[in-house]
């Protein structure tokens, strides 16, 4: 959700490049090769919250008189997902496609919501992407249940001008994170490297993740929970230790307050994902110029990890009538170079096919003008991402981080931090037991 | 008379009646019944719930009330509306009442002005309104702050975890004033002149003409706002969601009626959240009717 929020705010820079890239699909558009086709025209609907989704969308309805796409926008992830259900639940009312995050796939392939579409996709759209990516769109059976769109790998973003004032270098090293941030807060203690924000679960969910967790599991003909995992467990205790010693803010991200924050430089640095520049523009463009971004902070400095914060893929609604047309309509959407091309560019957002990536974000974006290597960096980081598997139950466990970890970081309490870890677990496993899945 | 017209005359009241009875069947009883229905089902999961036929409705039986009431976090949101339910309706009532003593008062001036002053906040959007304080909340953007900032005062801030039910609570007062300020107000425009005149010649003075005269004749006024201030209290929700993504101290079950909306659109489970809503809704009808049965002898007798 916050993710998109984050595109959503990216899009705003690209809406300048509209006019530009609109001409360009525009002299690409002709006839359509396969006019053989019966006169049968397909209307299929596609609910999304992408930014300018309906003007990349144009570009495949110019060519396919016989399968014409409608863009419905949607406010975000989650309350599309609940009319969704709803409309699943109704038995009518449900879209052909759907955008749908990566978190959600699960619960929503449980919901009995979505298609396979293993047999309506072309050979080879599997190696357009990471393969972290790809399991996340198949939970690791045969079936695919969507073509993943973007994904969000995050990186640490800083204000190198306020680092080189108080004679600070970028932390390569959590270790090292925790010194800068230490001595930042000793030299004012206004300033703050970063908060600990217990509103933004996929945001724990992606630091967790670089640490190699995966907080659930098919094995065999069951679920595995392992929210209190080893590698979670350490990254409660790191940031509550942070918290608990006063050089971390506790206050959540996303509020008027958080925005102030990065207006006037009390938050000095920001763990985001490569959506960030859009947020920041959005929420402080008088600091444009003054950020700098780099690899997240490691665990391990010769095993490079990072983990993902949003990302979406498009599915086909298992109320859909014509499957068939609505995976050719995405398998073009996320995989051909020019609808790629109008993803970045018009829509904004970080494509996760990879051959269109380098080609569709050569330069950076306008808010890191300062930064010419800014997608290099980010394509490098990307390929570290490391595998998260997620459950059908991920809107209970993200109801309890935020619950849980807003105790913990109130109280700031480095013991609260684990105890909110443990919490979760417990409520996550109680609440798939209770529902009847089958679990280990 | 002729039977013909004893039976029209049996038929008419039923006809005039129809149109209350149908809506109320289908916009009140219908969804009440549909609720209680859900509340006792359940959806029950096979293996790993992927694709078609893994899950299936079944009946639950009362479990999903007996869950309701064992659930920790429900008594302790239940706890906590009562204590929010201490705070606010008396202070929202007895602003409400002395203001429209005030109003009422022979001396007051701007009265106009004043009454529509004290009503407008009832007109904006509980929504809007918590917008508006979370801003005023907020220590580095809420220009109060920025004047205690001056001042070199150190307030810690509202929305801590020792005072957050205030800052709750200060926005529902606010917010529902104005309109029992006008209820009470209304009542004390009714009272006849003359009591007061009679009360004068006794050699009452403003102060006990209002304790002695006008507080016990717009009693039954005061006892509604009351019941309602109650049932408002038990269903409070807007400001405390509003205000929840600036805090980390309000949880998503912080009241009854949020741990319902949790269950039914974050959970995905109407099933618990019908039952909770149905013990909700007993509650809500037992106190309210309760209230005025133990108070309407006192309440209403000089009416009759």
């Amino acid at each position: 959700m916050q993710g998109h929020r984050g595109l959503r705010r990216a899009a705003l820079t690209a809406t300048a490049l509209l006019l530009l890239v609109a001409s360009c699909s525009g002299t690409e558009s002709g006839p359509s090769a396969e006019g053989t086709k019966p006169a049968e025209n397909v209307k299929l609907t596609f609910w999304t919250w992408a930014p300018n989704m309906d003007k990349v969308v144009a570009g495949w309805n110019a060519k396919h008189p016989e399968i014409q796409v409608t863009v419905n926008k949607q406010d975000g992830g989650d309350p599309a997902v609940t009319k969704l259900l709803t409309a699943i639940k109704a038995g009518s009312g449900a879209p052909d496609l759907m955008q749908a995050e990566y978190q959600k796939i699960p619960t929503l392939v449980s919901a009995d919501a979505l298609a396979d579409i293993s047999k309506n996709l072309g050979e080879g759209v599997a190696g357009h992407f990471p393969e972290t990516v790809w399991k996340s769109v198949t939970l690791g059976s045969d079936a695919v249940y969507g073509v993943p769109q973007d994904s969000g790998p995050m990186q640490f973003y800083y204000r190198a001008d306020i680092f080189k004032q108080h004679g600070l270098t970028v932390p390569t090293t959590w270790e090292e994170y925790a010194q800068t941030a230490q001595k930042l807060h000793a030299a004012d203690p206004k300033k703050y490297l970063g908060t600990f924000s217990a509103n933004d679960p996929g945001w724990f969910v992606g630091l967790a993740q670089q640490a190699g967790a995966s907080w659930w599991g098919i094995e065999g003909e069951s679920w595995s929970v392992s929210v209190d995992d080893e590698a979670t467990l350490k990254v409660a205790d790191y940031w509550g230790g942070l918290v608990e010693s006063g050089v971390i803010a506790n206050l959540p991200m996303y509020t008027p307050e958080w925005n102030a924050a990065l207006n006037n430089g009390t938050q000095v640095g920001w763990l985001s994902a490569v959506w960030a520049p859009g947020v920041l523009e959005g929420n402080a463009a008088a600091t444009k110029g003054k950020w700098q971004m780099a690899p997240m902070p490691q665990w391990s400095k010769d095993q490079p990890a990072t983990g993902n914060w949003g990302g979406s893929a498009t599915s086909v609604t298992s109320q859909s009538k014509h499957p068939a047309e609505a995976a050719k309509f995405i398998e073009w959407l996320n995989t051909s170079p020019e609808a790629v091309q109008a993803l970045a560019k018009v829509s904004g957002i970080y494509p996760a096919d990879q051959p269109g990536q380098s080609a569709a974000l050569a330069a950076p974006p306008a808010f890191f003008a300062n930064q010419p290597d800014f997608y290099k960096v980010a394509a490098d980081t990307a390929k570290t991402a490391r595998s998260f598997t997620f459950g059908p139950n991920v809107n209970v466990a993200y109801s309890a981080y935020t619950d849980q970890f807003g105790k913990a970081a109130e109280s700031k309490s480095k013991a609260g931090f684990t105890a909110a870890v443990r919490a979760m677990q417990k409520t996550t496993l109680d609440n798939l037991k209770s529902s009847g899945f089958s679990v280990k | 008379m002729s039977s013909s017209s004893i039976r029209r005359r049996s038929v008419a009241p039923y006809a005039f009646l129809a149109p209350a009875v149908l809506l109320f069947g289908a916009f009140l009883a219908l969804p009440i019944g549909y609720a209680v229905y859900l509340s006792l089902r359940t959806v029950k999961v096979r293996g790993l719930g992927l694709g078609k036929g893994s899950r299936e409705q079944v009946w639950a039986g009362l479990s999903n009330y007996s869950k309701a009431m064992t659930d920790p976090d429900f008594a302790a949101s239940v706890l906590r509306v009562a204590a929010y339910g201490v705070l606010v309706v008396p202070a929202m009532l007895g602003f409400a009442l002395l203001f429209a003593l005030l109003l009422d008062s022979p001396r007051a001036r701007a009265t106009k002005f004043a009454r529509l002053a004290i009503f407008l906040p009832y007109a904006v959007p509980a929504v809007i309104s918590s917008l508006l304080w979370g801003f005023l909340y907020l220590p580095s953007v809420s220009p109060l702050y920025y004047v205690f900032g001056k001042v070199g005062w150190e307030v810690p801030s509202v929305l801590g975890s020792g005072s957050v039910i205030y800052a709750v609570a200060n926005i529902a007062v606010w917010g529902g004033l104005g309109f029992n300020m006008v209820v009470i107000y209304t009542a004390l425009k009714a009272i006849p002149t003359e009591i007061y005149e009679a009360a004068k010649l006794d050699g009452c003075g403003e102060i006990s003409i209002a304790w002695r005269i006008k507080v016990p004749v717009v009693l039954p006024s005061l006892i509604m706002t009351f019941v309602f201030s109650l049932i408002a209290t038990l269903q409070v929700f807007a400001e405390p969601v509003t205000l929840r993504p600036l805090t980390n101290t309000i949880s998503s079950t912080w009241t009854p009626l949020m741990k319902v909306y949790r269950d039914a659109f974050t959970r995905d489970d109407l099933h618990s959240a019908a039952a909770t809503s149905v013990i909700l809704a007993v509650a809500t009808f037992v106190l309210s009717f309760g209230f005025l049965r133990l108070v309407q002898n006192r309440a209403f007798s000089q009416e009759n």
